[in-house]
């Protein structure tokens, strides 16, 4: 029984973090229908983030290891994944939607950035390249080459994996192929209830998921905002016509996913503080099957679908073979698509003539 | 008759290679090429459900994984015995026979399994049939992870080497002539039908669940045949080499080349496996550069480099109307 207890802990909080990812994937699969296959990356760059506020020297000297510190490390890390997502959204998914400029400049300036790092490995050269790059992209675009405008969501289900190859691609080159430690942001204490054991870093992990979870659906059920991210959710064309700018509220909500995902991934590196630039492979694609679980595009699913994952791969891990942890989460997707596909709380989508 | 000597010329050109390859461009070029002729196959077959079904797998490599253990564990531990019993035959024409068993039994288990896979999820459409064939996938290799008989995590080593460029690139030959031809047949056509209009080909009276399964177990098939010519070249398995990192490049293949176009398979993968091999010295920047092309393609062309332009296929039409 006290296993028992000990491991419904460590499931609670290990799928708290799985939600908060599960989240961004639900939100963004409600208002595009993609698979944002990018997000569990972003929940990378969160994480490491996390690590270079973590270890900034001004954080350092001027906070030091305190709940000051902790607070400013997680709203930054989470503003600056909101920034990426919002690039991604801009640069990757708009274009085929919806007339966007620049585009070219931006990937050709990251390639030619890429180009700079390789030759000289400078500040200057790294800036010509990019230079460069942006330049091109700006003549090939003056001169008439677009983006071709198209509905399929096939080519971007392609783009979504092609963000996420970027990313995980880049994270190597841009933080190290080498994993990294997350510095304790705040300090741990072993908290003793009779025979249970408990980190007070998993009670944080607990509660600020619950924080997280709690003002998002005070954002989503409360706000103006929130209010067009469901009814472009509902019918992206009907809410464009009733004078919703669909473009930013799209960005708007690959913003707040971002974030929470950046949330995640800081709460996670408390728990197990080796990050890596493909850490976000795995739970990305678990967060994306609590996802699915819970019914897809359903934000009160998501975080059901995430609490029951994280524990049945605990309580797996912990009663049976830890070999085949990373099985579980596709075997429950694979029989939650089989048995009810709208998820434990979606609802059923008819096929459209 | 034209056709039976076009076929024999192709294994005399094939086997004169084989011959000569290794000395004129070195070991090195020669594994790239063996590596291109394994991908063409896999691209090719993985086009028959992406391209022209229009069915999103991206679990493919699960059943080359399938392929590839089946037939290397077969050859490892029947081998010796089939030896020893063949032992009036000269040692070439062994390691013939006994790769080709390999491969039946790979293609055979391979296409059972995209059976046991395809009838359950291809109810699904779009995304979710996405997202279960690459849990499949995963399923897939996490298994293989925990058979000890197969190595497990420490890798499967001590495969006999059967395979070469000339297998290699008969079976390149085949599974391209396969697909064109099941492609141009009523069959293919139906296909097709199913990947613009599935509910329109339905009320026509095409049996889309059947014809889906149908290509998915076939490209399955020739996955596992990639497999064990993959197995029995490495001589070294690792469950790491089928990872869904591995899906995802065969995705790109042949959407670099163009979804539904043969053509567009196979310079998707001789284009991704070369440009891959060349850049080896560029580190993680030639990954870099690989995925912001994907994405511009995808964002600039979507239909591929080739889109679904068949020059072969045009040639073929005008020939039959003369």
């Amino acid at each position: 029984m006290d296993t028992f207890l000990q491991q419904l802990i460590n499931g609670i909080s290990q799928g708290s973090a799985y939600a908060l990812i599960a989240l961004g994937y639900t939100m963004v699969y409600g208002v595009l229908r993609l698979i944002n296959f990018a997000h569990g990356d972003v929940y990378m760059f969160g994480a490491f983030m996390g690590y270079y506020l973590a270890n900034s020297h001004w954080i350092r000297s001027n906070l030091g290891t305190s709940a000051a510190s902790a607070v400013l490390i997680m709203v930054g890390a989470m503003a600056l994944s909101a920034v990426l997502g919002i690039l991604i959204e801009k640069f990757a998914y708009r274009p085929g939607r919806s007339v966007t400029r620049f585009t070219l400049a931006f990937w050709l300036g990251i390639l030619g950035a890429g180009a700079g790092q390789l030759a000289g490995a400078t500040f200057a050269s790294v800036a010509a390249g990019a230079s460069v790059g942006i330049l091109v992209g700006i003549i090939v675009e003056q001169a008439g080459l677009r983006p071709v405008k198209q509905n399929s969501r096939l080519a971007l289900l392609i783009i979504a994996i092609g963000v996420s190859l970027f990313l995980e691609n880049g994270g190597q080159q841009v933080f190290g192929a080498d994993p990294k430690f997350f510095p304790e942001i705040i300090p741990t204490h072993a908290l003793n209830a009779g025979p249970i054991h408990i980190d007070s870093q998993k009670l944080i992990v607990l509660g600020m998921s619950i924080v997280l979870m709690l003002l998002l659906n005070v954002i989503v059920n409360y706000t103006k905002t929130g209010k067009a991210m469901r009814a472009v959710s509902f019918n992206l064309d009907a809410a464009k016509l009733m004078g919703i700018n669909t473009d930013r509220i799209i960005a708007f909500t690959f913003a707040l996913g971002s974030a929470l995902a950046a949330a995640g991934g800081i709460l996670v590196s408390l728990l197990y503080p080796r990050i890596d630039p493909l850490m976000g492979v795995m739970p990305g694609l678990k967060a994306f099957v609590a996802a699915v679980l819970g019914g897809i595009g359903n934000i009160t699913g998501a975080m059901v679908g995430g609490l029951i994952l994280g524990m049945a791969e605990v309580m797996a891990v912990g009663y049976g073979q830890s070999t085949y942890r990373d099985a579980i989460a596709f075997i429950i997707l694979v029989l939650i698509l089989l048995l009810k596909p709208s998820g434990i709380m979606g609802k059923g989508m008819n096929e459209k003539v | 008759m034209k056709r039976w000597a076009f076929g024999l010329v192709a294994l005399a050109v094939l086997a004169g290679l084989e011959a000569s390859l290794r000395g004129l461009i070195g070991a090195y070029n020669y594994q790239v090429l063996i590596l291109v002729g394994i991908n063409i196959i896999l691209a090719v077959s993985l086009n028959l459900i992406n391209g022209f079904t229009g069915q999103f797998s991206i679990g493919h490599a699960g059943f080359y994984a399938v392929g590839a253990y089946t037939s290397a564990s077969l050859v490892y531990y029947g081998g010796p015995g089939f030896r020893a019993l063949t032992s009036f035959l000269p040692n070439m024409a062994q390691n013939a026979v006994l790769l080709l068993l390999g491969l039946l039994a790979a293609a055979i288990v391979a296409a059972i399994a995209g059976l046991a896979v395809g009838i359950p999820s291809l109810r699904l459409r779009g995304d979710y049939l996405a997202i279960v064939t690459l849990g499949f996938g995963e399923i897939i290799r996490v298994l293989i992870l925990n058979i000890n008989a197969l190595g497990g995590s420490r890798g499967f080593s001590g495969i006999p080497q059967l395979s070469n460029f000339f297998w290699v690139y008969f079976f390149v030959l085949i599974t391209i002539a396969a697909v064109h031809n099941l492609v141009n047949s009523s069959y293919g056509r139906a296909l097709i039908s199913i990947r613009d209009d599935e509910i329109a080909a339905e009320a026509m009276g095409v049996d889309t669940t059947r014809l889906k399964v149908m290509s998915f177990v076939i490209s399955s098939m020739f996955a596992g045949i990639a497999g064990g010519l993959f197995g029995h070249f490495t001589m070294y398995l690792h469950p790491n080499s089928f990872l869904f990192t591995t899906s995802f490049n065969l995705i790109i293949m042949i959407v670099v080349g163009g979804l539904g176009s043969i053509e567009g398979s196979i310079l998707g993968a001789v284009l991704v496996t070369v440009t891959l091999e060349a850049f080896r010295g560029f580190g993680a920047f030639r990954l870099v550069n690989f995925s912001v092309l994907l994405v511009l393609i995808m964002l600039y062309r979507p239909q591929g480099l080739m889109g679904s332009w068949t020059p072969f296929k045009m040639k073929q039409r005008a020939a039959a109307a003369k």
